[in-house]
């Protein structure tokens, strides 16, 4: 166990320079890009620095008191899995920084641009770097709340505050899920630390509580990660600027629910539900992502659909519980980071240069952007896994570990080839149609080649999965991060093995059919493309996003019923819905707990209580049939002044006294208002008039034997004498009532007191609106 | 209300129901009283005071506006919990002095919390009723005399 101390810092800095960059932005002017990627590339080295000792299956650690009293402590831990996501949210972070510098140049917004994305992503490296599930709970949804605010960055366009909304609901309500599951899983497991909670397995597969924590964290996982039925959400989340689909949205933010599954997998995973689970959502969502990708003309919705394949094929790896297919996912993470990063920042450099993303509109580019050209050459070789990328690699081994499955191995082999010829096809579109078909109108126009921001992160993240892939056997690669993170998730050490060749293999056999599938799809995609279209129309009638959208507008409509069914405007309605409540629910409480045994010993009524009462009850009679309103007011009057009698009869001169004052402010208030009532009038009929009668009468009794029973309950009197015991003691008061209020049970007079002054700046409200609409 | 009784007796009136008002609060640790009391004590005085004289008056007589003395007695209220937070104890623990002082007794964070509520409830009541006193003096004018003496 090593202690780094820069754990903290790393995941603080993003914050704090976030605060800094709000306001410094305008003196930046277009460095701003390559200032701000100063920081994620410092955090990248920081943490480049780690690989050598967890290479050495060591494990790297901070730990800071932060809220001990509700076990939500600063831990954070690094092992292999965290530190391979950590290079990927940091070094991507870098030249997304770069990119956004360029591709947001000039627009007034760019400040408020850095700062969320920054606030991104130092969430995202707080949720792969948190050793506590609940401070990794909080990250998480941070990271959902910065995507939110990015993919609404247009706020001004109805489809981006919708699609945010979407995102924010679809991933927020799975969040919820997710910490319900967390939290029944740090009670199984007695703690609240990943480090110690990992090694639990056994103690987690027994408790009868494993298949609902499973449920539930799956929720949070799948949502995040785009998972069918909950994938719409990614492709509308396009709406983002591109540098954020290419950082949140393909490359960090929805490998959140990936990690997730990847750091559970040893505690959670080895059994049927999370193989079935797994396995079947994964590779639904691989078939499904990777169907829709080809046919789409918007290269960002391309892009879209492949990353919710490409998620559904890592959830699919890391539910079949083979040693080769963890390795495998391992590695397909690293691999599709690069690509798709590489991909994201080309379609919004082309996006850039000519102003539009239909592939039926492009053509040329490769003369018109040499740099990107190279890059984006790169990214599509990896992506459709040819040697010597790295993605080839990556894809052989998921064809070994499919085929060396005991349980539907054909199935699941062939739809993982299915969704590579898929793929492939996509990779092919992406980079022949826009850079080497025929020239259009909109590219024949002069355009200025992309700037050196634009191009640098494609051009590097494409050279360096050709450089992993030539050099997969290496320290680096195979012990330095794909190794440690395998052992992470495994739950054992283990050692990667990689390399390009091992001879003619199945695998090699079916890449070979793989590749030339695509590339035959590749030919007649335009052809196919206008059936597959009109068919998704149908499709998408009764999928999952349009069950969205009708839940979404039932919910609103239900809402808008309830409340016009409470908040009518009537007063007496509104009384009446408390009083009828109150009613039932203590009511029937009291009927359900049997509180009435005890009462059977009440002491001998006076002469004066007996007369004080009746007044009262007159009174309020007097109320009910009053002719006018200020007859009324005077027998409230007198209902109130009889309580305040009876307070002091039985010797509590403090609410006797609070009574007295209250009834006189209320006269006065009267008064006030008497001038804005309407007229008196009879407004109810006699139904009504008896259903409130009854109303009042159950509320009236209700409250009489609520008070009784709980002065009855047994041992009562304990917490009179506890006061009268400890006031002076404790409180140096010897007026027990104002102790209580100032001392005992102080903290429930400041909330009250706090409620008084939020209410009385509603009253100031309403009456100045009404005077300045007067005016 | 043009009532030459009314407004010379709330000269005298006004005074000694300060005055009661704060013995009411400060007698409230030991004997009958406390913040809340004291503080519906000193509200009703105003409202007598505006009664002849008009809100503004006594508004003007009041000083601080009714929203400050509100924001005023929340942070008392606030701080006076914090300052055992500051000494290692639990939110609003009671830390006392041991010096004894004429009619204060000991100094205490109770004192200090019941004060901010004092402050806090003259500030909501007077806002209310200054207010609806304000609408009021609007729809029938002459109703008040509006300087202050």
């Amino acid at each position: 166990m090593v202690t780094a101390s820069f754990l903290l810092p790393i995941v603080l800095s993003g914050f704090i320079l976030a605060i800094v960059i709000g306001f410094v932005h305008q003196y930046l002017g277009k460095a701003i890009g390559w200032v701000v990627a100063l920081l994620p590339l410092t955090i990248f080295v920081a943490l480049a620095t780690l690989i050598e000792p967890i290479s050495q299956h060591q494990l790297v650690q901070q730990q800071i008191a932060w809220v001990p009293s509700l076990n939500i402590n600063l831990t954070f831990f690094v092992d292999g899995l965290s530190l391979l996501l950590g290079l990927i949210v940091s070094g991507v972070g870098t030249l997304i920084m770069i990119y956004a510098g360029g591709y947001l140049g000039g627009d007034a917004r760019i400040g408020r641009f850095y700062v969320t994305i920054l606030v991104f992503m130092a969430a995202m490296l707080g949720v792969v770097l948190s050793n506590n599930i609940l401070l990794l709970f909080i990250f998480w949804e941070l990271t959902s709340i910065s995507s939110y605010m990015l993919i609404g960055f247009n706020h001004e366009s109805d489809y981006s505050r919708n699609s945010a909304r979407q995102a924010l609901l679809v991933t927020g309500s799975g969040g919820l899920a997710m910490l319900a599951g967390l939290i029944l899983l740090g009670n199984i497991a007695g703690s609240w630390e990943l480090s110690a909670i990992i090694g639990m397995e056994t103690a987690v597969h027994a408790s009868p509580l494993y298949v609902p924590t499973l449920i539930l964290i799956l929720a949070g996982a799948f949502t995040k990660s785009a998972q069918f039925p909950f994938h719409f959400w990614l492709p509308n989340a396009m709406a983002a600027p591109t540098p954020v689909s290419a950082y949140l949205h393909s490359a960090t933010m929805v490998k959140a629910g990936i990690y997730l599954l990847a750091r559970l997998h040893p505690v959670l995973g080895h059994s049927d539900l999370w193989f079935f689970s797994l396995t079947g959502f994964g590779i639904v969502t691989a078939v499904i992502g990777a169907y829709l990708s080809w046919q789409q003309t918007d290269l960002k919705r391309i892009m879209a659909y492949s990353t919710i394949s490409a998620l559904g094929t890592l959830t699919m790896l890391l539910g079949l519980g083979l040693e080769i297919a963890v390795e495998a996912a391992m590695l397909f993470l690293l691999v599709h980071s690069l690509y798709k990063g590489a991909l994201f920042m080309t379609a919004g450099a082309i996006d850039h240069e000519t102003g539009t993303r239909d592939l039926r509109k492009l053509g040329g580019m490769a003369r018109l952007m040499p740099y990107t050209m190279v890059g984006v050459a790169l990214a599509a070789l990896s992506m459709s896994g040819l040697p010597p990328m790295l993605g080839f690699i990556s894809k052989e081994l998921m064809y070994e570990a499919t085929l060396k499955l005991e349980t539907g191995q054909v199935l699941i082999t062939s739809l993982t080839v299915l969704t590579n010829v898929f793929m492939v096809a996509a990779a092919a579109i992406v980079l022949i149609v826009p850079f080497f078909g025929k020239v259009t109108e909109e590219t024949a126009k002069p355009h200025h080649a992309a700037p050196l921001s634009m191009w640098l992160g494609p051009v590097i993240l494409g050279a360096l999965a050709l450089f992993f892939g030539l050099t997969s056997t290496s320290d680096l690669v195979e012990g330095g991060l794909i190794g440690p993170a395998l052992s992470a998730v495994y739950g054992h050490e283990e050692e990667a093995h990689l390399g390009l060749w091992h001879g003619i293999t199945p695998y090699l056999q079916l890449s070979i059919l793989t590749v030339t599938l695509g590339v035959g799809l590749f030919f007649v995609h335009q052809r196919l493309r206008s059936t597959a279209n009109r068919v998704d129309g149908i499709v998408s009638r009764f999928g999952p996003e349009r069950i969205y959208e009708v839940g979404l507008a039932g919910l609103l409509d239900f809402a808008d019923w309830v409340t016009h069914l409470l908040q009518n405007g009537r007063l007496r309605y509104y009384i009446l819905f408390v009083i009828g409540t109150f009613v039932v629910l203590v009511g029937g409480t009291l009927a359900f707990i049997n509180a009435f045994e005890s009462l059977d010993s009440f002491s001998r009524i006076t002469i004066y209580e007996a007369v004080i009462a009746i007044s009262i009850i007159i009174g309020a009679f007097t109320v009910t049939v009053a002719k006018s309103r200020l007859f009324a007011v005077a027998g409230l009057g007198v209902v109130g002044y009889g309580i305040a009698l009876l307070f002091v009869l039985f010797s509590a001169p403090d609410l006797a006294m609070t009574q007295f004052s209250i009834e006189t402010l209320t006269v006065i208030l009267f008064v006030l208002v008497i001038f804005r009532l309407p007229r008196f009038e009879t407004i109810s009929d006699w139904g009504s008039r008896i259903r409130d009668g009854v109303i009042a009468a159950l509320f009236g009794l209700v409250m009489m034997l609520l008070v009784l029973s709980s002065t009855a309950v047994p041992n009562a009197t304990q917490i009179t004498e506890f006061f009268a015991a400890n006031s002076y003691e404790l409180a140096k008061g010897r007026n027990v009532v104002n102790v209580i209020l100032v001392d005992f049970r102080g903290a429930d007079t400041m909330v009250e007191v706090a409620v008084l002054a939020v209410a009385a700046l509603g009253v100031y409200g309403l009456i100045r609106s009404r005077t300045n609409r007067r005016d | 209300m043009q009532s030459i009784i009314l407004k010379t007796a709330v000269r005298y009136l006004m005074p000694l129901m300060l005055l009661f008002s704060v013995f009411v609060f400060l007698r409230g640790h030991n004997e009958p009283g406390g913040g809340f009391v004291g503080s519906l004590i000193a509200a009703s005085a105003f409202v007598l005071y505006s009664i002849p004289y008009g809100p503004r008056a006594a508004r003007e007589l009041l000083q601080v506006d009714p929203r400050t003395l509100m924001g005023v007695g929340l942070l008392m209220v606030v701080v006076s919990g914090l300052i055992s937070l500051f000494a290692g104890l639990p939110f609003l623990t009671g830390i006392w002095g041991e010096r004894e002082y004429p009619v204060l007794h000991k100094l205490g964070t109770p004192l200090l919390f019941d004060t901010g509520v004092y402050l806090a409830v003259i500030g909501v009541t007077l806002l209310i009723i200054f207010e609806l006193l304000n609408e009021w003096s609007e729809r029938l004018p002459g109703q008040f005399e509006e300087e202050a003496n």
